[in-house]
C-alpha cells in the first residue's frame, strides 16, 4: 500500500503536476485540467482498461499506456497530445466504429470531432464492415438491450457485479467477434437473476442498454435532449435517501438517473429508484 | 436511550467495519442501495452475521445466518450479552465511565446461557457464541435493524435489548462503530425532526419543558397546549372509545395499512368527519367526506427530508402538479385561512428557516450549504458547524461532556403475544418485496417484471404435510379473518414459518390476518408474528379437473 499522504510529482505535457499518490495518470491529467476521452473507464467502477481511448505516451515506456489504470510514478514523464497518442486515439476510435453503431455515444461525439476520425473508414463499398445487425431486444417494460450499439466496455458487467449491485445476472460470453454480454445460457432478463436495478443503463455509454421510455421515444421522433432539464431530488421508496436526477421533457419524467458524486448512491440505484417514478404523471394521476 | 431518535451512524462507516449484526432486516431488498455500502464492507473483510427467522436474500450474503423463532430476539441479545461478560470480553473502562446499571444488568441476563438461548430461539448455541465473541473482540462493529425489530408488541424492549451489546462492548459513540435503524421511508426520520411526534416540538425538544414551551410559545405567538397528543395506534383505540369523532389523514392509507384491517375500516367508517389529504384516491380516501388532492412530496415540491443516516437532503420540483393537487404546506395555510387565522403565504424555505431558529440541531443547515454539501447530518448547530457523521462521541469523553451516563435497560424474553394453537399452527410473518413498496398505491404503478404478487411463502414440507403444491390457492386464516392465496413454496423458509408481503391489498388483504397488538411506548403493532391455518381450497380440484 502506499502512504496515502505521500504526494508525487510528474510532468504532464511539459508542466509540473503533484498529486497523491496512487492517482492515476487520467486523474492528474484532470488535475492540471487537461481533458482525456474515456469509454470504459466510470467515476465509480473499478478501471478494466480494455477500449484503450484514453492511452497516453509515458517516457521509458515502449508501448502507449491506458490514463484510466496506470498509476502516476515520481518524475514521469507523459504525454497526452503528441503526434503518436492522437493517432492512436484516432484509430481506435475508427476501430470502435467499423463494428458498432456509435451514433449514441454522446459522451464521444466531441472526441470524433476533435481528432478528425472518419467512423466510415473501415465501412466502403463492396467491402462492409462486419456488423452484428440484430434487432433491439425487448423483454419487459422496463429497458432494452441494442447489441448493434455495445462497444464491450464491461462496464454493464462491473455494475451488476463486484463494482456495485453484487447480482451478476450477466457477463461476456464467447470470443472474437462473437464476445457478447448475455446473461446465463443467453436466457431472457425476466427469467435471469436480473434484479432491474438498472444500473447498466447507468453506466452504458453508448445506449446499448436503455430505458424503454427513452428506446420508445427516440423510436417515435419525440426524443429531444435539447429540451429536457434535470432536477435532484431524492427518491421516496425508503429511508435511505438516494439522489435522484429527474430528467423531463415536456413537464414529464422521461427517465432517471443519480449523480455518480454523491455519497449516498455513487450513482447507483435499485428498481424502484430507477423506475418507480411512474405514478407522479398520468394516466395514473390526473 | 442516548437522548436522541436517530441512527448513530454514517452509511460511509459500514464500509469500514469488522463486525456487522444485521438484526430483522432484509435491507438486500428493502434498502438496496444501503446495502451496497455493507458489500463494500464485505468486500473490504467484514464478518456478517444475520439474525431473521427468514434466510432472507440478505441472510445470504452474510457469514452466519441465525434463523431464530420469531419474537425471540430478546433472548438472543441477552444470552449474547452473557456470554460476553462470562468471556470478559466486556469493555470495562467504557461501562464504568460511561455507563450506569451494569450490575443490575449482568444479573438478569445470568439465566440466559447459550443452551437456554438454542431452547428459546432456536439457534444453536455455538452460532451465537461465536456472534457474540466476534461483536465484543471487533473494534468496530455495528448493529443494524428494521421493523424485524419494531413491528413487536414489545418493540422498544427490543430495541433496548441491542443497545445494552452496544453499551457492554463500547460499540457506539466512535467511527465504524453504532447502533442504525434503518429507516421505511424517505422521510420518517424528518417526520421526528420535524415533531411530527404526540410529546415532541421540532428538533426532539419536550412539550412539557417550560423553557421550549416559552421558546415556542414566543414564536408563534400564540399559547400552546402542552398535553402530550396521540399517537396512530392510540387515535384508532380513542375512535373505539367515540372520543376521537374526526380525523384529518395526510398521506396515510390507513384502510389499508393497519393491522387488524377489518376493525380500522369500522372505526373509520364510524367518524363523524374523515379528511384525507393525498396524491391518490386511496381506499382511506375513498372513505373521506372531503379529499383534498396534494403534490407528490419529492418530484412536485420543494422542501427536505431526513435519510437514515440523519443527512438532511433537498428535494425539488421537477415537474407541475396535476389538475387541482396542491402542496400540502399551501393546503394547510389556506385551511387554517378559512379558520380565521392567517399565516401569510411562507415559501417552503421560508418554513425552513423558521425551523432553523427554533431547532437548534438544524439551525446551521441552510439552503445554501444543503445544496453545496450535498446534504448535512445532524446536529449541526451552526453555520461554521460541519455536521455529524456519527453520534454520541461523548461516551468516549472522560467527563461525558457534562452528560449523564447511559443506563443499562432491563429486558424480558416474552416472545410474540400471539402463540401458535393447534387451531392456528403456523407462524405468519410479512415484510417487503424488493420492487414493491407498502400498500403499493405507488410502486404498483410501474411494470416490475420480478413482481410476484399476492402469494404467500411456505417450507417445502409443511406444504408436503398439507398435500399442498407450488402456486396452488389456498385459503389463509388467522383469528381475525381470511384471506385466500397462492403459495410460493420456498426451500429457505423454515418449518412453521410463513411469509407474505402487503403490497397488494386490491388482491389479497394480507392485513386482515395480522395482529394489532402494539406496543404501549412505540405504539407499534405486531405485524411481524401472527398465528395462521393453510387449508385447501374445497373444489378447486374439480375446477382444475374441468
Amino acid at each position: 500500500m502506499t502512504d496515502p499522504k505521500a504526494t508525487v510529482s510528474l510532468t504532464i505535457d511539459g508542466r509540473r503536476v503533484h498529486v497523491p499518490a496512487g492517482t492515476s495518470i487520467h486523474k492528474a491529467c484532470e488535475a492540471a485540467n487537461i481533458d482525456t476521452p474515456t469509454l470504459c473507464w466510470a467515476e465509480n467502477l473499478t478501471p478494466v482498461n480494455v477500449c484503450r481511448v484514453c492511452v497516453v505516451e509515458v517516457e521509458g515506456s515502449r508501448a502507449l499506456v491506458p490514463s484510466c489504470a496506470r498509476a502516476v510514478e515520481e518524475d514521469m514523464i507523459v504525454e497526452t497530445d503528441s503526434e503518436r497518442v492522437r493517432h492512436s486515439r484516432k484509430m481506435v476510435l475508427e476501430f470502435l466504429g467499423s463494428g458498432v453503431d456509435l451514433s449514441q455515444a454522446d459522451e464521444l461525439a466531441e472526441w470524433v470531432d476533435h481528432y478528425g476520425a472518419d467512423l466510415d473508414r473501415y465501412d466502403q463499398p463492396g467491402l462492409p464492415a462486419q456488423r452484428m445487425n440484430e434487432k433491439p431486444k425487448i423483454q419487459d417494460d422496463l429497458y432494452i438491450r441494442d447489441y448493434d450499439k455495445c462497444v464491450l466496455c464491461y462496464k454493464c458487467v462491473e455494475a451488476c457485479g463486484d463494482d456495485a449491485q453484487h447480482t451478476y445476472a450477466i457477463a461476456v460470453s464467447g470470443r472474437g467477434f462473437d464476445a457478447r454480454i448475455s446473461t446465463e445460457f443467453d436466457v431472457t432478463l425476466p427469467d435471469s437473476a436480473c434484479v432491474y436495478c438498472g444500473n447498466c443503463i447507468g453506466v452504458c455509454p453508448t445506449g446499448a442498454i436503455q430505458f424503454k421510455t427513452e428506446f420508445d421515444m427516440r423510436e417515435a421522433g419525440e426524443w429531444r435532449p435539447e429540451d429536457q432539464s434535470v432536477t435532484t431530488t431524492v427518491c421516496s421508496f425508503c429511508g435511505v435517501g438516494c439522489n435522484l436526477e429527474l430528467h423531463t421533457q415536456d413537464d414529464r419524467i422521461v427517465k432517471v438517473t443519480s449523480p455518480t458524486d454523491h455519497s449516498v448512491t455513487q450513482g447507483h440505484l435499485c428498481i424502484k429508484g430507477r423506475f418507480g417514478w411512474t405514478y407522479v404523471q398520468p394516466p395514473k394521476r390526473r | 436511550m442516548f437522548g436522541a431518535g436517530g441512527g448513530t451512524s454514517s452509511y460511509r462507516e459500514i464500509e469500514e467495519a469488522e463486525v456487522v449484526l444485521l438484526w430483522g432486516s432484509n435491507a438486500r431488498d428493502a434498502h438496496p442501495i444501503f446495502f451496497h455500502h455493507l458489500l463494500k464492507g464485505l468486500d473490504n473483510g467484514a464478518r456478517m452475521y444475520a439474525v431473521d427467522p427468514r434466510r432472507s436474500s440478505s441472510a445470504k450474503f452474510a457469514d452466519v445466518w441465525l434463523g431464530l423463532e420469531v419474537g425471540s430476539d430478546i433472548a438472543l441479545a441477552n444470552a449474547v450479552g452473557r456470554e460476553i461478560i462470562a468471556a470478559g470480553l466486556h469493555d470495562r473502562d467504557f461501562i464504568e465511565r460511561s455507563s450506569t446499571g451494569f450490575e443490575n444488568y449482568r444479573a438478569h441476563v445470568d439465566p440466559y446461557t447459550l443452551e437456554e438461548a438454542e431452547r428459546l430461539t432456536g439457534v444453536p448455541a455455538h452460532a451465537i457464541g461465536e456472534m457474540a465473541h466476534a461483536y465484543a473482540s471487533a473494534e468496530t462493529a455495528q448493529i443494524l435493524w428494521t421493523l424485524g425489530i419494531t413491528e413487536h408488541h414489545n418493540a422498544v424492549e427490543n430495541v433496548l435489548s441491542l443497545c445494552n451489546l452496544a453499551l457492554l462492548t463500547g460499540h457506539v459513540g466512535k467511527w465504524g462503530s453504532g447502533l442504525v435503524p434503518l429507516r421505511g421511508q424517505n422521510n420518517v426520520q424528518g417526520g421526528g425532526d420535524m415533531g411530527a411526534l404526540p410529546n415532541k416540538f421540532p428538533g426532539f425538544q419536550d412539550i412539557d419543558d417550560p423553557e421550549a414551551q416559552a421558546k415556542f410559545q414566543s414564536a408563534y405567538g400564540v399559547p400552546l397546549n402542552d398535553m402530550p397528543g396521540l399517537h396512530l395506534t392510540l387515535m384508532f383505540e380513542a375512535m373505539g372509545q367515540g372520543t376521537i369523532k374526526g380525523l384529518y389523514v395526510i398521506g396515510e392509507n390507513p384502510a389499508d395499512s393497519e393491522a387488524d384491517v377489518e376493525r380500522a375500516r369500522k372505526l373509520l367508517k364510524g367518524l363523524d368527519l374523515l379528511v384525507v389529504q393525498d396524491i391518490f384516491m386511496t381506499r382511506t380516501a375513498e372513505m373521506a367526506d372531503v379529499v383534498l388532492p396534494a403534490s407528490v412530496g419529492w418530484a412536485e415540491c420543494e422542501g427536505t427530508v431526513t435519510s437514515s443516516e440523519r443527512r438532511v437532503q433537498r428535494v425539488r420540483a421537477a415537474v407541475p402538479p396535476p389538475g387541482e393537487c396542491r402542496h400540502d404546506h399551501e393546503i394547510l395555510g389556506e385551511l387554517a385561512r378559512r379558520l380565521g387565522v392567517n399565516w401569510g403565504d411562507p415559501s417552503p424555505q421560508d418554513l425552513w428557516d423558521e425551523l432553523r431558529s427554533l431547532s437548534p440541531m438544524h439551525a446551521g443547515m441552510s439552503y445554501e450549504r444543503l445544496e453545496e454539501a450535498g446534504g448535512l447530518q445532524w446536529p449541526c448547530l451552526d453555520l461554521e458547524h460541519p455536521g455529524s457523521p456519527f453520534l454520541h462521541g461523548w461516551l468516549y469523553e472522560e467527563d461525558l461532556g457534562g452528560r449523564q451516563p447511559a443506563p443499562f435497560s432491563i429486558t424480558n424474553y416474552e416472545g410474540p403475544k400471539e402463540q401458535l394453537t393447534e387451531e392456528f399452527p403456523l407462524r405468519l410473518t410479512t415484510g417487503r418485496a424488493l420492487d414493491s413498496y407498502n400498500t403499493g398505491v405507488q410502486s404498483n404503478a410501474f411494470s416490475s417484471p420480478i413482481r410476484y404478487g399476492d402469494e404467500i411463502d411456505m417450507n417445502p414440507d409443511d406444504a408436503n404435510r398439507l398435500g399442498i403444491g407450488d402456486g396452488e390457492r389456498v385459503l389463509v386464516s388467522s383469528p381475525r379473518g381470511s384471506v385466500e392465496m397462492g403459495v410460493r413454496i420456498q426451500a429457505d423458509l423454515p418449518q412453521g414459518l410463513t411469509f407474505t408481503t402487503f403490497h397488494f391489498p386490491e388482491l389479497v388483504d394480507t392485513n386482515m390476518l395480522t395482529n394489532d397488538e402494539w406496543d404501549p411506548r412505540s405504539g407499534t403493532a405486531e405485524f411481524k408474528a401472527a398465528s395462521v391455518r393453510i387449508e385447501k381450497i374445497a373444489g378447486a380440484g374439480f375446477d382444475a379437473d374441468g
